[in-house]
């Protein structure tokens, strides 16, 4: 599969964010090996492939989350995995917004209070960073409900409040990491379509790992990953005509 | 795609739906199925002609005033039960791309090729059709969103048969080399 490989190349004029021959492991488990990866600006890109293969791995490291153990990571032309812990926390909370499987909303407080959460950790004054929240009700179909605890909402809910919140500092890049996991199929079309949306709008670059052909349909572009390296499917057709 | 199968069937449809021209089945055809695709006259009427024939539809005289037919078409009770049976009768699962996928995949591994490779540019065949049916279904209309999450999940189908093949490749190599 070597030739199939992604080379460390950008997508299109200079990526926002690009891994370049990135290795990673848990102990004996090699998640990333030689794993190479550029997203355009405002490209959405479905990140692809097996339980187990490594893909998730790549977005914690793309996020900063994660820093490997060989290879370069880069944003906006900085190295993020040279970054220190502070400076990295700091990216991920001004420029970064994520999405998980399960919204990791705190199901004590209220709609309004974890949309405004970033933003208060972020020394936003009170009133405005309630008032921002306030504007991403309606426009994520969440109007009515600011005062909800989110213990209390469906899980289609639950998912639109934690986009509302991954996009309340207007991050340039959102990681969304099988984001309809939990959904059945309309309600998972619905955040899909929303994320998509909104997206656009903000002109937000979108990582999205999912497993989900459907979900990835939404992507612009996607690459699979399998055992730890990522292949590029239109190279790999070029590559098969020949 | 409606066949060749489903045109006549769809006919019958709006035959039972009520009686009917020519015209005014084409007109309700190409709105409710055409999707873009509408049925040539020639067509409505070679159907409606096989279907008199067969005894499944009825038509009266021509009525007077302009137009190419101004019969009125009505579906007997022998039409009505084959348009009860097609709608109850599941229909025959179509394997033809597994079929032709399979022996792709058994032709690369005998002969050394990248099985791997052939199916990974399968996938990003697919995944491109998912997108454009993705983009189909967010600026259409409820009716060819449904059409759409049909291929969508037909598509979805195929492509966990390719992701299961594509694990499985390196025991399915062993067994055709051995042969």
């Amino acid at each position: 599969m070597t030739s199939l490989q992604v080379p460390a190349k950008p997508v299109s004029g200079r990526p926002l964010i690009q891994a370049i021959d990135v290795y990673m492991s848990f102990g004996p488990t090699q998640a990333l090996a030689g794993a190479s990866l550029a997203v355009g600006r405002g490209e959405i890109l479905a990140v692809m492939g097996p339980s187990g293969s490594g893909k998730s791995t790549m977005l914690h490291c793309l996020a900063g989350i994660f820093t490997p153990d060989k290879g370069q990571v880069w944003f906006d032309g900085r190295r993020v995995d040279e970054l220190n812990d502070t400076r990295r926390t700091e990216l991920r909370r001004t420029a970064f917004g994520f999405v998980f499987q399960f919204g990791q909303l705190v199901p004590e407080l209220t709609v309004a209070d974890n949309i405004a959460l970033p933003l208060l950790l972020n020394r936003e004054k009170r009133k405005s960073a309630y008032a921002k929240a306030a504007a991403w009700l309606p426009r994520l179909g969440l109007e009515g409900l600011g005062e909800r605890r989110t213990g209390e909402l469906s899980g289609g809910q639950a998912q639109r409040v934690a986009l509302a919140r991954a996009l309340a500092m207007r991050p340039q890049v959102l990681f969304a990491d099988e984001p309809t996991g939990s959904l059945d199929t309309l309600t998972g079309e619905m955040v899909m379509e929303l994320l998509v949306g909104i997206a656009r709008e903000e002109d937000a670059t979108v990582v999205l790992v999912t497993h989900d052909p459907r979900v990835a349909a939404y992507a612009d572009r996607e690459v699979m990953v399998r055992d730890g390296k990522v292949i590029d499917r239109a190279s790999a057709a070029v590559q098969v005509g020949h | 795609m409606l066949t060749l199968v489903t045109v006549p069937m769809t006919l019958l449809g709006l035959l039972e739906r009520e009686p009917s021209h020519g015209y005014d089945l084409k007109r309700d055809y190409d709105a409710l199925f055409g999707q873009g695709k509408p049925l040539p006259f020639g067509q409505v009427y070679s159907t409606l002609s096989r279907l008199a024939r067969d005894g499944k539809v009825t038509s009266g005289d021509a009525e007077p005033g302009s137009g190419p037919d101004r019969k009125r078409y009505a579906i007997t009770e022998v039409g009505a039960t084959e348009l009860s049976g097609w709608l109850a009768d599941p229909i025959e699962p179509e394997p033809h791309l597994q079929t032709v996928l399979f022996a792709k995949v058994v032709v690369a591994l005998m002969l050394g090729r990248p099985a791997d490779a052939y199916l990974d540019t399968q996938r990003a065949a697919h995944l491109q059709r998912m997108r454009e049916l993705t983009e189909l279904k967010r600026s259409g209309n409820l009716m060819e969103t449904l059409l759409a999450d049909h291929g969508l999940f037909h598509l979805e189908a195929d492509l966990r048969w390719i992701d299961v093949t594509s694990a499985r490749l390196s025991a399915l190599a062993e067994m055709v080399r051995a042969r």
